[in-house]
């Protein structure tokens, strides 16, 4: 039997403090915090390997393997960061759950993880389409008051509810 | 020293990356059903956190720009391309209701254990190929509607910084007013037990077991 997981903190202080670590970056470095700019790295890695001269062809990832090592980059070193600060979290809170496939009750591993893959295909492909994601695009550029970051949350809200209502049963 | 200080060393970016991996594990959000709870109404947690993350950053720039400690726009504002972020905003959300994560969520979801967190990271891989692949095509889009570099929202309507400072404040006490009715309505706030129970009944570690033996 699992011990019992420490409560989640209430949204004020979640949000307090990830406000407060998004405006230090801002003032330390000179942008916000992001996620998806290390998928696209990774992406660029694993082509580069699997596929390396139509990767360096390529008009999108070709810049990010002739500048190097695609993977080296700051934004790397963050969600590395990201990484390490997520697994202390979740075992100092006892919520760590090694290799669990979390799912609503009417649905299987297996399809849970197969629509876990295609929607992450849409997400992959419209950060790069956006320019960022949540994170770097919604989080960091509403907090600088930039038009793009509205554009982007008003997308993100709107399909966020029109997709649910299609996939319901996946969560309930 | 002045700010921005503009560093782009490893240690530094370790450093506030951990502080936002423990943000958002702390929030509950390497949990896909908390997360998606969002838009099934039962739990405002993704819209009370960002928009409280937003508001309290940007009062804190606002602060800092008044203040002089730093000068307006010293910092990387995106410039708006208004299709790519409205359609790339669209796409993010439907593979969020669909997959349960966004990237820096899916992130802490994998080092909180989940393999389904795995499969999305997978599937962005994949996503970004697909638009490398399709550059030449997509190129027209990603480009079309160009705002001015680096536009503000109160560039845009010609109204002061701070009230839109305000309005934001104003927006996130009605979120957390609206969510206050109408979560209970759709099944309440999802709590880390929540969570924990569901999982350990969903992957098959509790078959039966003492919890649900005491509802018998």
């Amino acid at each position: 039997m699992h011990s019992e997981p420490r409560p989640y903190w209430h949204p004020i202080f979640a949000g307090v403090l990830l406000g407060l670590a998004l405006l230090l970056t801002i003032l330390v470095t000179g942008h916000g915090l992001g996620a998806s700019g290390a998928v696209t790295r990774l992406a660029a890695a694993i082509g580069a390997w699997l596929a390396p001269a139509a990767t360096a062809a390529n008009a999108y990832l070709g810049g990010y393997v002739k500048a190097g090592d695609p993977l080296v980059g700051w934004i790397t070193w963050e969600v590395l960061g990201m990484l390490v600060g997520g697994l202390l979290g979740a075992l100092w809170s006892g919520r760590f759950r090694a290799g669990t496939v979390e799912r609503g009750p009417r649905i299987g591993r297996g399809r849970r993880l197969a629509l876990a893959f295609g929607g992450g295909i849409l997400v992959g492909f419209g950060a790069r389409l956006a320019r960022g994601c949540t994170s770097g695009l919604g989080l960091s550029g509403g907090a600088a008051l930039g038009v793009g970051g509205f554009v982007f949350l008003i997308g993100f809200l709107v399909a966020g509810f029109i997709a649910m209502q299609f996939v319901r049963k996946e969560w309930t | 020293m002045s700010l921005p200080a503009y560093e782009s060393g490893a240690w530094a970016a370790l450093f506030l990356g951990l502080l936002f991996g423990i943000a958002l594990e702390g929030a509950g959000f390497a949990s896909p059903r908390k997360l998606t709870a969002q838009f099934l109404l039962r739990d405002f947690a993704v819209l009370k956190v960002m928009f409280t993350a937003v508001v309290t950053a940007a009062v804190g720039l606002w602060l800092c720009e008044s203040l002089g400690v730093i000068a307006a726009k010293s910092y990387f504002i995106h410039t708006p391309y208004y299709w790519a972020m409205l359609i790339g905003g669209l796409l993010i959300g439907a593979g969020f209701a669909i997959g349960g994560y966004c990237p820096g969520t899916s992130a802490v979801g994998l080092s909180a254990g989940r393999l389904d967190a795995a499969a999305f990271i997978a599937g962005m891989v994949v996503g970004v190929w697909v638009f490398a692949g399709g550059y030449s095509w997509i190129a027209p889009l990603y480009t079309a509607a160009q705002g001015p570099s680096a536009q503000t929202v109160y560039e845009l309507l010609g109204v002061p910084a701070w009230l839109i400072v305000l309005v934001m404040v104003v927006v996130v006490a009605i979120v957390y007013r609206v969510a206050a009715t109408v979560e209970p309505r759709f099944g309440g706030q999802l709590t880390a037990k929540d969570i924990a129970e569901g999982t350990a009944e969903a992957s098959g570690h509790e078959p039966g077991g003492a919890a649900r033996a005491h509802h018998v």
